[in-house]
């Protein structure tokens, strides 16, 4: 996917020198605490209006099919649980390579995310097939460890060669307002994302919107991590009570743009967390295309945190090349 | 490749619209005494969908008549007993109401993402809100047995026709008194629609008369001896003839006229949901609302932020088929008021301001306008001045809060307004100076059952909706 000359991509080099102009407001404490309160505030019912009015959009045929494969493209096929194996980890691989056993013109997924001990399996599994591997570090999911702790995480999953890093930022940290705190940390696992050979995994920066809890909030911490050097901005991490919303992704959408305007890097945005069905992701896709435009419809630059949605756009894409509803029996279950 | 949504029109086949219809007259339908009829055509595609009576002076009187014989037995009858026959009507149009959407958006031109999500919820909410006053009006604080006034001849213009309709038979059937009510010359369909509701929900004949025609209809309707009061929607224009009229007279009146209202946006305001509230203001029903927000009046600090940022959202818009489901901005709803926006927004330009309107690609029939956007705007151009009732905004700026009080009160209007600020003192502070009959904070176009709205200077007097529109009805 090709990005257009005048954007800087959030993980190029060149992206540091463009932030470093922001430099002034992420120089003290207090210099980014009167940024990130200067931002201007966000109306929780005008928010919360415009994603239900997005949410009325009316998909059908020809764009409806665009979209589902476009939507499976963009997910990182998820399994986050405790009870993970190298076998769950590799049938998973499979079906991101595979999803649709029945019709092979069923794009993959973008990315495999695994936590970090399972990153080799999950490599091994996906050589040569160009889908990424995600893997969540840094104390994932409450993020409460020591830094030093959290950076050895993610330079063991960097090592094991994911090629992406889903991080948790310290909402403690956040919420008691040390935002430089928050800000050097993300800076610091960005640092650890970097591999010997000059490159770096690409950093996703995880808020859990839902413990952050405001709008306001999560502006905030949208600009802060954009300014301390992330990738993607995250939602969530799927363990808590709220993920992501359409309104809590709208006002990331927002943020992304907002700052591409500032400094004219360019920053995705990942969803993650209760998002199961072909019309929720559709959703998602209209706000994208509505708010930040074709140049964000990529998996370059947006992806969904998903695992049973895949299916329900598999069942969907089945309707409409067959006329039929299938089952969920004629999808894998992985 | 672009994501771009394929059509999703709405099924025209959910409504039936007979080749022609006649006036409801005591329960019944039956052509014009002197058999004159019109046409009323789809704004969108200037289709025929029917003809309808044009009534006369012998129609009025004998729905007047109708009018005045039911009004003994149904104000005789409990509040609870009228309230079963509003809150039956209330189910019925719910139960009715994506046909009606349909109707709306075929007769008028709007999108039918706004009849299905606004008008009709609203029409709905509207007769179950006053069918829960009717048992009540003793408690409304109009004293403990306030009494209808009789005979209410109702005048409603083309921009919402079932949403008025309600705001106006709703109240005046839950307090007691008969209507006979006309909708406008361009939109008749859904008020006809509506007396077959009436007739289904077994109203008692008389108590409802929907009268169709121009506008001598209602000239000649509101000037009946017979009729106690007399409601009006529509221009300032009609509303000074129809106050001339019912001068002298013991007519009650009440008139809901024109604005200008100013969308008021502050260095602090929550700038994306403002942008938002902007679009809503001036884009929502094609412009075509008393009330809409056709003045924005943005502090000079944030302007070119928040301009910015309004030109790419209404890039986003998108005009055309009202029945489509993703359509934001419908057909304008005559060639007359096309021809009427077209004149005003020619004079924006004469007068010297600079005209911006995203490229879009307009349908070749029907009419249509494009969103418009006028920046360096003074008070003193025709634009900031007369209502547009169109797709049109007019940008204008202002330095201190002082100063967009000023700005804004300076109209002959004063209808609405809205102030975009994250201080509540400052909402507080602006909402007790502005003169305008409804203020909004953060928000712009919302409506309620429950929420009075009427306006200052021309935009009119009286109130509909809440507790005070009871008064509008009960002689008081």
């Amino acid at each position: 996917m090709q990005t257009p000359g005048h954007l800087t991509p959030a993980y190029s080099p060149q992206a540091a020198e463009r932030l470093a102009s922001m430099a002034d407001v992420t120089a003290s404490d207090a210099a980014l605490r009167r940024f990130l309160h200067g931002l201007p505030g966000v109306d929780a019912v005008g928010l919360e209006g415009r994603a239900a009015t997005l949410g009325t959009r009316s998909i059908k045929t020809t764009a409806k099919a665009y979209a589902i494969d476009l939507a499976i493209s963009m997910i990182d096929l998820t399994t986050l649980e405790g009870a993970d194996t190298p076998g769950k980890v590799r049938a998973l691989c499979a079906k991101g390579v595979n999803p649709d056993p029945t019709d092979r013109t069923a794009p993959k997924v973008a990315a495999i995310c695994v936590y970090p001990d399972m990153v080799k399996t999950a490599k091994e599994a996906l050589d040569g097939s160009g889908i990424h591997v995600a893997s969540v570090a840094t104390a994932f999911p409450a993020g409460r460890a020591a830094l030093p702790v959290k950076l050895a995480d993610t330079a063991d999953a960097v090592a094991a060669g994911a090629d992406e890093i889903d991080m948790v930022i310290d909402r403690g940290a956040f919420l008691s307002g040390r935002y430089l705190q928050v800000f050097e940390e993300i800076k610091a696992v960005k640092a650890a994302c970097a591999r010997p050979d000059g490159t770096a995994a690409h950093l996703k920066v995880i808020f859990e919107n839902g413990e952050l809890a405001t709008y306001d909030n999560i502006r905030r911490v949208s600009w802060l991590s954009m300014l301390a050097g992330a990738d993607f901005i995250k939602t969530s991490t799927g363990k808590v009570a709220v993920n992501a919303t359409p309104p809590n992704t709208l006002l990331m959408l927002e943020a992304v743009r907002d700052f591409r305007d500032a400094t004219g890097v360019q920053v995705g945005v990942k969803p993650a967390g209760g998002i199961r069905t072909t019309k929720d992701a559709i959703k998602y896709l209209v706000m994208v295309n509505e708010t930040l435009g074709a140049e964000w419809l990529t998996p370059e630059w947006f992806r969904f945190g998903a695992s049973s949605l895949l299916n329900d756009l598999l069942m969907q894409r089945q309707k409409l090349s067959t006329g039929r509803y299938s089952g969920p029996d004629y999808v894998t279950v992985d | 490749m672009a994501f771009e949504y394929a059509p999703a029109p709405e099924s025209r086949s959910v409504v039936d619209i007979a080749p022609s219809y006649g006036l409801f007259v005591d329960g019944e339908f039956r052509p014009a005494e002197d058999g004159k009829v019109f046409k009323t055509v789809s704004p969108s595609s200037e289709e025929v969908l029917s003809e309808v009576a044009q009534a006369g002076q012998s129609d009025v009187d004998a729905a007047v008549r109708a009018a005045r014989k039911a009004f003994e037995k149904w104000s005789a009858l409990p509040g609870a007993e009228r309230a079963k026959y509003l809150f039956r009507i209330a189910r019925i149009i719910q139960e009715r109401s994506r046909e009606l959407a349909v109707l709306e958006s075929l007769d008028n031109g709007k999108p039918i993402r706004e009849s299905r999500d606004a008008d009709l919820p609203l029409v709905a909410a509207h007769f179950f809100y006053y069918a829960g006053w009717a048992d009540k009006l003793g408690h409304a604080g109009f004293g403990s047995d306030p009494k209808p006034l009789g005979v209410a001849g109702q005048v409603i213009p083309w921009n919402f026709p079932l949403l008025m309709l309600a705001w106006k038979i709703a109240p005046a059937l839950a307090c007691g008194n008969t209507v006979v009510l006309k909708p406008a010359e361009t939109t008749p369909l859904s008020a006809l629609f509506f007396a077959d509701i009436c007739r289904q929900a077994g109203l008692p004949k008389g108590v409802v008369n929907i009268l169709t025609g121009d506008g001598s209809t209602g000239a000649a309707l509101v000037a009946h001896p017979d009729v106690n009061k007399v409601a009006f929607t529509g221009s300032t224009e009609v509303g000074k003839a129809i106050a001339r009229t019912v001068a002298g007279t013991e007519k009650k009146l009440t008139l809901e006229l024109g604005g200008k209202a100013a969308n008021i946006v502050f260095e602090d305001a929550p700038i994306d949901q403002a942008v938002e509230g902007i679009v809503n203001g001036i884009f929502f029903n094609q412009g075509h609302v008393c009330c809409a927000g056709s003045r924005l009046l943005v502090q000079e600090s944030v302007q070119d932020e928040l301009l910015e940022a309004l030109k790419r959202r209404m890039s986003t818009l998108r005009v055309g088929d009202p029945l489509d489901k993703n359509t934001d901005i419908g057909a304008i709803n005559s060639a007359e008021q096309l021809a009427r926006i077209k004149s005003l927004a020619d004079s924006g330009e004469a007068e010297g301001a600079e005209r911006w309107a995203p490229r879009c690609e307009l349908p070749s029939t029907g009419y249509w306008f494009a969103p418009t956007l006028f920046t360096g705007v003074t008070q003193a151009h025709r634009i900031a001045r007369e209502e547009i009732f169109g797709p049109v905004l007019s940008v204008l700026t202002f330095r201190t809060p002082a100063e967009a009080v000023e700005k804004a009160n300076n109209t002959p209007y004063g209808l609405s307004a809205g102030i975009w600020t994250e201080k509540g003192s400052r909402i507080l502070w602006m909402a007790d100076k502005l003169r305008a009959g409804v203020v909004w904070a953060n928000t712009f176009n919302k409506f309620d059952p429950t929420s009075p709205f009427g306006g200052y200077k021309e935009s009119g007097f009286g109130r509909e909706g809440g507790r005070h529109g009871l008064e509008a009805y009960l002689n008081v």
